[in-house]
């Protein structure tokens, strides 16, 4: 545990230490500054909720996590300092439940700094503060899961680019297979409950439910599941590959 | 002391180390000398945990580094190839994170910071972000590093490697003035730094162990007396080695 701590403070301070967390940052927030106000309309909805704020929250993470992913540990990688850490007396889970840590705490302070819009839909009308909370958390746990399948992807090469991209795709694959569109393609052919099940794989199904206010076990089991197999899978990864 | 017994790396159909036998007792500086390719920092990888042999054994400080990965490392200090460090730290906060992660207590911490930043001089740089640094001060920032927890026993892959001449020469006296009750070993392919620091020499080839003595019996080995002269007869095969192996199997 100590170990752990020691990892989650280097690297969580090292995106402060360069102008990472702040191009981050202020991106994510223009970003869902602008998808509430210009294609939410949260104006024009009339409604005092956050809908239309955490309605794109699937789509800014799908290119914005990937982003931060990216150099978790392919950097370790690129620059040798794999070797450093891996020789120090740290476990491999240890190393891997640091970073990963670390990145996903990081993605709690770029969404506790949207706070203005909460601020003003109180200002405005009178929301459901419990249901934006269970929001809140439930953008937490989707950053979580697409955090997990970037820091796994990560580990697998030593080009920031290549773990960009092939982590975009998978997370894609991850958010497309929870929309109407999707699923209606598999509808046509394959038995109700493959649908299901490919729907349920989606981080957007379990985003949603949770977004409506409800915080249901089955949620929340899905995103720790995800989680713990991405790490794992990362673990393994650093282990069947640990030089080059 | 470090224990290593017919140790072996394949990569596919590579062999990188190939059954590599010996053992270094307290007190010894080994120079571990190869051309490049030779499986010098392979055999240090294997040593220091990074990586897993194919097969055979290495013990540290009587623990097997496979079995008890955690104990093995703590007696050990290592500078990888090319002394990798985090870049966008500052020299203080990065040695202070790796004291940490070797578990120092605040007060231990504090004298073995400024033991180390003494010895290798990096008090005028300790509050420069790393990567902005010369060559020659990542080097002694991964020295200084892998000296902290003031460690039983060193592992140096090129330490000199792109210091200047002075700067070489304070690494060496360093090294000199530790050697007594510790186990140092160190890759090199700079015959005159063997001659300097090291009160044995190890010789590899394709992964192969092809002498083992000090490094005034290999020199006096050939006629002209001179360490040069033995390495390239011997790692270029030209003739067989007129020394007595040594093969700690």
């Amino acid at each position: 545990m100590h170990n752990v701590l020691v990892l989650f403070r280097r690297e969580f301070a090292s995106y402060f230490a360069t102008p990472l967390a702040l191009v981050f940052i202020v991106i994510f927030l223009v970003l869902a500054g602008a998808f509430t106000f210009f294609f939410g309309n949260f104006y024009e909805r009339g409604q005092a909720d956050l809908a239309s704020f955490f309605e794109f929250h699937p789509w800014l993470y799908l290119f914005l996590i990937p982003a931060l992913s990216m150099r978790l540990w392919a950097e370790e990688r690129k620059s040798g300092t794999i070797e450093l850490l891996m020789t120090l007396p740290v476990t491999l889970w240890q190393a891997v439940i640091g970073k990963y840590l670390a990145a996903w705490a990081f993605t709690g302070v770029a969404l506790l700094l949207t706070f203005p819009i909460w601020i003003t839909v109180n200002y405005l009308g009178d929301p459901d503060n419990g249901a934006i909370l269970a929001a809140y958390i439930g953008s937490f746990l989707m950053a979580g899961g697409f955090l997990a399948i970037g820091a796994c992807l990560s580990a697998t090469t030593r080009n920031q680019v290549i773990a960009f991209i092939v982590t975009v795709v998978v997370c894609f694959g991850f958010l497309l297979s929870g929309f109407a569109f999707v699923q209606n393609f598999f509808l046509s052919w394959a038995p109700q409950a493959v649908v299901d099940a490919i729907a349920s794989f989606s981080f957007r199904t379990h985003f949603v439910s949770i977004s409506k206010g409800v915080i249901d076990l089955r949620d929340l089991l899905y995103f720790a599941t995800l989680i713990g197999v991405w790490l794992s899978a990362n673990a393994i990864v650093l282990e069947m590959k640990k030089a080059d | 002391m470090i224990e290593i017994s017919h140790l072996s790396k394949r990569y596919g159909a590579l062999t990188a180390v190939d059954d590599i036998s010996f053992s270094v007792e307290p007190g010894q500086v080994l120079g571990f000398l190869g051309p490049n390719g030779a499986g010098k920092s392979t055999t240090m990888k294997m040593i220091t945990g990074f990586l897993s042999p194919t097969s055979g054994t290495v013990r540290v400080c009587g623990h097997d580094v496979e079995a008890e990965p955690l104990a093995a490392k703590a007696c050990m200090g290592y500078l990888p190839e090319g002394a990798p460090s985090y870049g966008e730290m500052t020299v203080r906060s990065f040695l202070d994170f790796v004291a940490r992660v070797r578990g120092l207590s605040p007060d231990k911490r504090r004298a073995r910071l400024d033991d180390v930043i003494g010895r290798l001089a990096l008090g005028g740089v300790l509050e420069q972000v790393i990567e902005t640094l010369s060559k020659g001060f990542k080097r002694r920032v991964g020295l200084a590093q892998a000296l902290l927890h003031d460690p039983q026993v060193l592992i140096l892959d090129e330490p000199t490697d792109g210091l200047d001449p002075n700067q070489k020469h304070e690494v060496r006296l360093l090294i000199n003035n530790m050697a007594k009750d510790k186990i140092i070993v160190i890759s090199t392919h700079i015959l005159e730094e063997v001659d300097a620091v090291c009160n044995r020499a190890i010789i590899i080839a394709n992964g192969r162990l092809l002498a083992d003595d000090t490094p005034q019996a290999l020199a006096a080995s050939v006629p002209s007396g001179k360490l040069d002269d033995f390495f390239r007869q011997i790692t270029l095969g030209a003739a067989p080695a007129p020394v007595r192996e040594v093969a700690n199997a």
